[in-house]
């Protein structure tokens, strides 16, 4: 098959006259690309055929869906490990993804707090202390 | 640590002379790419923010048009697929540059740029026709938020868009020398990664955006 042809030649070349230190794979970017095709059909599928009744369910299994792909297109299309760039690059990756989590979490969090009590009851002047 | 001499001792002789900044380089040889890496990052967080934006601001219609009502999933998928083409079309241009042969590496750049091209015409027709509905930016927080999310993305494909035509170009001038490599591989990483960021944007903002 041309798939294991490709990959040894990628190896091959990638060692001898780039210091990019990124050996691409013809296998590497199939199986990332077709597991990307699968994780996004999926939750295409759910929502667009109405599988799931509960909201609330359908919206964690499409979240949970896409943390997964961007695993997926981590590993397979940006070629992340922990050893690229000795390291760096996953404390970088993991520096921000704490800063995500925390950005997403507390921004809807604090938000969706601030959203109830402020329901318009609240605004009369009757309820105000 | 002793003052700096600039004299040489006599007996030293015909030794090294004095230098004062490093004579290997320290840097990794791939630096530009750990660069490139945490540029990326950053623009990571900018995305944050706007997903976080869209996270709060998402159901507050106004009295305007809810997501159910205005967001076209089919669109959408089209979309998808196309940026995830794109995608796999880079890898394959990446593979052919490890390989050395420039003009089957630029025939998947063009493809690539072609698609890329092809999923922002779509989404302009899609502004264009959200706008037409009366459904524009200033209509409510919802679309509001969507418009500046989803416009920021549509404006970093553009960028590499430009920049992939930029590189092309200095590709057909230059060849395939280290230095052009090196750009490659930093589109390359850009690029999958507007694809890793749409991932987000369409399970958040449009899959979530229609659930009742």
């Amino acid at each position: 098959m041309s798939a294991h042809d490709d990959t040894q030649h990628a190896h091959d070349d990638g060692h001898g006259h780039d210091d990019l230190g990124i050996h691409a794979t013809f296998g590497g970017y199939m199986t990332g690309f077709v597991l990307a095709v699968i994780l996004t059909v999926i939750p295409f599928w759910l929502v667009m055929g109405h599988v799931i009744e509960k909201s609330s369910t359908a919206a964690v299994v499409i979240l949970a869906l896409a943390a997964v792909q961007i695993v997926v297109h981590m590993i397979y299309f940006l070629h992340m490990n922990a050893k690229s760039e000795g390291g760096w690059n996953m404390l970088a990756l993991v520096f921000t993804i704490v800063l995500v989590v925390i950005t997403l979490s507390g921004s809807i969090w604090i938000m969706y707090h601030l959203n109830s009590n402020m329901m318009p009851s609240m605004m009369d002047p009757a309820n105000l202390p | 640590m002793s003052e700096i001499s600039t004299t040489y001792p006599a007996s030293a002789g015909p030794t090294q002379p004095l230098v004062f900044h490093e004579t290997t380089e320290s840097h990794t040889p791939n630096g530009t790419l750990l660069g490139f890496w945490i540029y990326l990052m950053s623009d990571c967080l900018i995305f944050a923010c706007l997903f976080a934006v869209y996270g709060v601001l998402g159901r507050e219609y106004a009295g305007g048009p809810t997501g159910a009502e205005v967001l076209e999933l089919p669109a959408v998928a089209v979309n998808t697929a196309l940026l995830l083409l794109s995608s796999i079309t880079y890898g394959f241009a990446v593979l052919e540059m490890q390989r050395d042969r420039q003009s089957p590496m630029m025939l998947w750049l063009t493809i690539t740029g072609l698609l890329g091209a092809c999923f922002i015409t779509l989404e302009l027709r899609e502004f264009a026709h959200l706008v037409s509905i009366g459904a524009g930016p200033q209509r409510s927080a919802f679309l509001s938020s969507f418009f500046t999310l989803v416009g920021t993305h549509g404006l970093h494909v553009t960028c590499g868009i430009i920049w992939l035509i930029v590189l092309m170009s200095q590709v057909a001038k230059k060849g395939l020398i280290p230095a052009n490599k090196r750009r490659l591989m930093c589109l390359s990483m850009f690029w999958h990664f507007l694809d890793v960021v749409w991932v987000g944007v369409f399970s958040f903002v449009y899959l979530m955006g229609v659930l009742p």
